[in-house]
């Protein structure tokens, strides 16, 4: 904000940024949030056909009705205990009016004024050190609309709109923050760090492409000019659905609201909250709706829908299931774990991976060597097969006996690259990694015997004379050369560590 | 046996004794549909071919169950896979719904033969079946005089004898007020009893599905078979669901009839106000107690039902948009005109009326002094109730002021329409069942009473939640002493 803030140097002004956030997280149910039609946030359906995700509620069709997915409310209970959250003992359901094509019914059912989480906060990193609290107002359950598109499928031209309503009633969690960030920084970094929680729980995949997560920051700025202290219109950006977006477009409101400020001296008024959308093109904001009061949403209680009471039994059950989150794992990790910060991440922001990982460790591979070797063998291998590290077929077992083999100095290090590549083969599955490593000759020649002849071939080389009396003189750095011939003869299989000590042997006699 | 002339209990038992065929008696009501549905249009369609489809199923033994081969008709605001359901809305005219509604489902289940579907005003809106798009349907007793509504068709199918049995829905009276005009029985279940799952939504907190018939007992079976809780209905209860036919005959002992002097208005018909007396002296006569009731918030159910129920209706009705099904407007241009003009060339002007006072009452600066007062008075309602059962069983009162009235008598006033159901809609904010049985007649000429022939009037009984097997042997005891069951009007 340092750079900000000098633009407005000459003016005399100081300006800081206050941000507050929603966010949409689309829960990955298999079914809606309403209905058994299943659910196109759950990714056994994302590449479903436009419309084929539908049933007779969805369709908002005369005379059916909704019953709740107490999956999603779990979920639910989920992101709240872990951004702890107050879990409401009583909630109820709302509708929400306003006529769009993608909304089947004409309303959309939420959470009005009984959220089934509230009052929480949670802590994000800072770029420097430490944490930052942010306080969750609220996190209600209420179902997705649909999409209407102006345009045909591969950008055709049509004269008409047409609707999708795979993703109509798609259980969607939004959660709403205090004002409490004061960067464009830390508004993305919580929005990771939402990612991350959500996860780790397993209620999202955060493919942020498939709109898994949006975002709308409120934002707007206090300015302080001669002791007095103004603030300007709060805006609300609809719909940011990648960090890039989020970040640019509390950027640029930022430095839109000082400027129409210098211009208009325009302050906020209780009620007067405007909305703007993002042009990701252009980098700009666009202004959308002027005053929030042009909607009347006629909020009322849903008399389909019966209130969800919440015992403490139910609460207890699902607090249960929460696994170690997210920051909670990174300090582990590096504290108890001794990993770097960045394997740590790396591994903790995939979860399935890190549950990998922590197999890996269960199965008593010691830690840095275990995230070595999936960060860097692992890793190396998903990324040209397009899959993730714990898809594989390496096992957590192939993996120990990998690193066993090694620490035994039975392979050396891009044997064991090669060994763990021979692991994640599919025509090598149910194959002890020690097999392979034979098969493949990746094992050593430890056999002193073997060794005393390639090294005394090697030595007794005319060519290699200059090196020899190098090695008489004491140059230990001529070795190498020598060593090279060794392993050549050997097919890479000598162990390096006893040729080395055989030639020092054999030339100095000690 | 004359399967059109009898009751549905009889019927399913002459069936089940092979002394009638489920053919014969499905050929015997088509044939009385032809002759007389005509100028009486209860029912809007039927399906012949499918209910004699079914007959045959039911007498090769294919279809069993406690109503086999019984012909019914449904209410035209429930759905099913064949047909048309249009609420009687040109909204919906060529609406066909790829489900059918658990009440009529579990119906089929029980072996009932559905005849075809009858009349109502547009969307249950209305006391008269006058608000119907496709014209209304007449009181079999004077077809110059409405049938009541909205069940109207329904109620006119019985008393004609069109089917043995019908299904309805009732949201402030819609089944106990055309019940009493055309002098047959109509129960209103406990809010939660039946599965709404498939009935068009008018106001979901009010509606409630129930039977029109002949006689205490066949509505007791018919309650039987469609009662339950539905995992497609969130508001329908785990209460268990009792034997409704058994004990019918054996009044409750101890017997307190409560009599609330809230609803003996001196406004009321002379030949209602005889069918309660008469209804008084029945009970006093078997034994029971006659208690005075205090329902203090009756005079405030009109006024905040027609807050409740528009408010809910006007979002019920919002996806009636033109967009997914039902009608479109040929002449729309863009969203707005789609919308605008689908829905009002759609929906009829009673229903437009309702959606806009229920629109209002929900609005932003509105909402607590309309609706949020509604729902306050709505508790006093129900506590008045509560209250009352402590001291009675259940409460004797008439189902409507008067007999029915002529076509257009009542069109140019929606609020004296609307007071007709003056006696009803409190069960419904309650969520209490109801029962109108024919308490006796009025005069041709609707001035005074006579004792047989003339127009119907109805007596209700009111009773605590779930406590309908209580409150059929209470009406039990009434149908019995007072000798109606097999009155009928005399068809031209």
């Amino acid at each position: 904000m340092a750079a900000s803030q000098a633009v407005f140097a000459d003016t005399g002004i100081k300006a800081r940024l206050m941000v507050g956030m929603e966010v949409h997280v689309e829960l990955s149910t298999r079914s809606k949030m309403f209905t058994s039609a299943p659910n196109v946030a759950h990714p056994d359906y994302y590449e479903a056909g436009p419309n084929t995700l539908c049933d007779p509620v969805v369709l908002g069709m005369p005379g059916v009705l909704p019953v709740i997915n107490k999956r999603a409310v779990e979920m639910s209970m989920l992101v709240g205990l872990a951004l702890g959250c107050e879990i409401a003992k009583q909630t109820k359901w709302d509708r929400k009016s306003y006529y769009y094509p993608d909304l089947p019914k004409n309303y959309q059912i939420s959470q009005y004024d009984q959220p089934l989480c509230h009052d929480g906060q949670v802590d994000i990193p800072m770029d420097g050190e430490g944490t930052k609290t942010i306080r969750i107002i609220r996190a209600h359950l209420e179902e997705d609309a649909g999409k209407l598109m102006h345009e045909g499928p591969g950008g055709v031209k049509i004269d008409h709109s047409i609707v999708d309503l795979n993703r109509a009633g798609t259980p969607l969690l939004e959660i709403v923050t205090e004002p409490d960030f004061d960067s464009a920084q830390q508004a993305v970094t919580f929005g990771q760090t939402l990612r991350n929680i959500c996860r780790s729980l397993g209620v999202s995949e955060g493919i942020m492409q498939k709109g898994h997560m949006r975002f709308e920051p409120n934002i707007n700025v206090i300015i302080e000019k001669d002791g007095q202290t103004y603030k300007t219109p709060i805006v609300e950006i609809k719909n940011l659905n990648s960090f890039k977006a989020l970040h640019g477009a509390i950027e640029y409101e930022y430095q839109r609201q000082i400027e129409d400020w210098l211009e208009t001296g325009r302050v906020m008024k209780s009620g007067a909250k405007s909305t703007r959308g993002w042009d990701d093109v252009k980098m700009v904001t666009v202004l959308q709706r002027e005053k929030e009061e042009a909607h009347d949403y006629r909020y009322f209680p849903d008399p389909d829908l019966v209130p969800v009471v919440v015992d403490d039994a139910w609460i207890e059950r699902v607090r249960a299931e929460l696994p170690e989150l997210p920051l909670v794992r990174e300090k582990r990790y590096t504290e108890q774990l001794g990993l770097n910060v960045k394997d740590a991440r790396a591994l903790i922001d995939e979860p399935k991976v890190c549950k990998f990982f922590e197999e890996v460790l269960s199965a008593g591979v010691e830690p840095k060597r275990a995230a070595a070797m999936l960060l860097n063998y692992g890793a190396k291998r998903a990324n040209e097969r397009g899959c993730a590290i714990h898809e594989l077929g390496v096992t957590p077992g192939q993996i120990k006996e990998i690193a066993e083999l090694a620490a035994a100095d039975k392979i050396g290090s891009s044997a064991a690259d090669e060994l763990f590549g021979h692991c994640c083969d599919p025509r090598n599955q149910g194959q002890t990694a020690e097999a392979l490593a034979e098969k493949h000759g990746l094992l050593q020649v430890s056999d002193t015997g073997a060794l005393e002849g390639y090294v005394k071939e090697v030595l007794a080389n005319p060519k290699n004379a200059k090196i020899v009396g190098d090695i008489q003189d004491g140059k230990d750095k001529a070795i190498g050369a020598l060593l090279g011939q060794v392993m050549k003869l050997s097919k890479g299989q000598a162990n390096p560590k006893l040729v080395g000590d055989m030639i020092k042997q054999q030339v100095r006699g000690s | 046996m004359d399967p059109t002339k009898t009751t549905l209990v009889e019927l399913r038992d002459a069936i089940a004794a092979k002394k009638v065929s489920a053919t014969e008696a499905t050929r015997a009501y088509l044939g009385r549909i032809d002759r007389h549905n005509g100028p009486l249009h209860a029912y809007h369609e039927t399906y012949a071919d499918r209910a004699l489809q079914r007959a045959a199923d039911v007498d090769g033994g294919k279809i069993t169950g406690p109503l086999a081969g019984v012909p019914i008709s449904i209410k035209d605001n429930l759905c099913t896979e064949y047909g048309h359901t249009t609420c009687s809305s040109k909204m919906l005219e060529n609406f066909q719904a790829p489900y059918t509604a658990t009440a009529v489902v579990k119906l089929e289940q029980a072996g009932a033969i559905v005849l075809g579907k009858t009349v109502l005003d547009e969307f249950a809106m209305g006391s008269s079946t006058e608000n119907s798009a496709f014209g209304p349907a007449r009181n079999p007793w004077d077809t110059q005089r409405v049938p009541g509504g909205s069940s109207g068709g329904a109620a006119a199918a019985i008393a004609a004898d069109l089917c043995a049995g019908s299904i309805g829905s009732d949201t402030g009276g819609s089944i106990r007020q055309p019940a009493a005009l055309c002098g047959v029985v109509g129960l209103k279940p406990t809010y939660g009893r039946v599965s709404r799952y498939g009935l068009v939504a008018f106001a979901s907190s009010l509606d409630q599905i129930g039977p029109l018939t002949h006689t205490v007992a066949d509505a007791a079976l018919m309650l039987q078979v469609i009662s339950g809780q539905d995992p497609k209905d969130s508001t329908s209860a785990g209460v268990p669901v009792p034997d409704y036919t058994e004990q019918l005959d054996s009044p409750p002992q101890g017997l307190r009839i409560g009599i609330a002097k809230q609803y003996l208005s001196d406004a009321n018909h002379p030949a209602v106000k005889r069918a309660i007396d008469q209804a008084v002296a029945v009970y006093r006569d078997a034994g029971a107690r006659i208690v005075d009731v205090d329902l203090p918030h009756t005079e405030y159910g009109i006024s905040t039902y027609y807050l409740v129920a528009p408010a809910e209706a006007s979002s019920n009705l919002a996806r009636y948009d033109g967009v997914r099904y039902g009608r479109r407007s040929p002449e729309s241009t863009d969203l707005i005109s789609l919308y605008s003009r689908s829905r009002a060339e759609g929906f009829g002007e009673e229903v437009q009326r309702r959606i806009m006072l229920g629109t209002y009452a929900l609005s932003s600066g509105y909402y607590d002094a309309y609706y949020v007062r509604a729902l306050k008075v709505r508790r006093l309602i129900k506590q008045d109730f509560d209250a009352a059962f402590e001291s009675c069983d259940a409460i004797l009162c008439p189902t409507t002021p008067g007999p029915a009235f002529r076509f257009g008598e009542k069109t140019d006033s929606p609020l004296a329409m609307y007071l007709n159901d003056v006696y009803t809609v409190n069960a419904n904010m309650a969520g209490i069942p109801g029962i109108s049985l024919l308490g006796g007649f009025a005069s041709p000429d609707g001035l005074s009473h006579t004792d047989g022939g003339g127009l119907p009037v109805g007596v209700q009984f009111l009773g605590p939640l779930f406590e309908e097997a209580k409150l059929l042997r209470i009406a039990r005891l009434y149908e019995a002493a007072a000798g109606y069951t097999h009155a009928r009007p005399s068809l031209t």
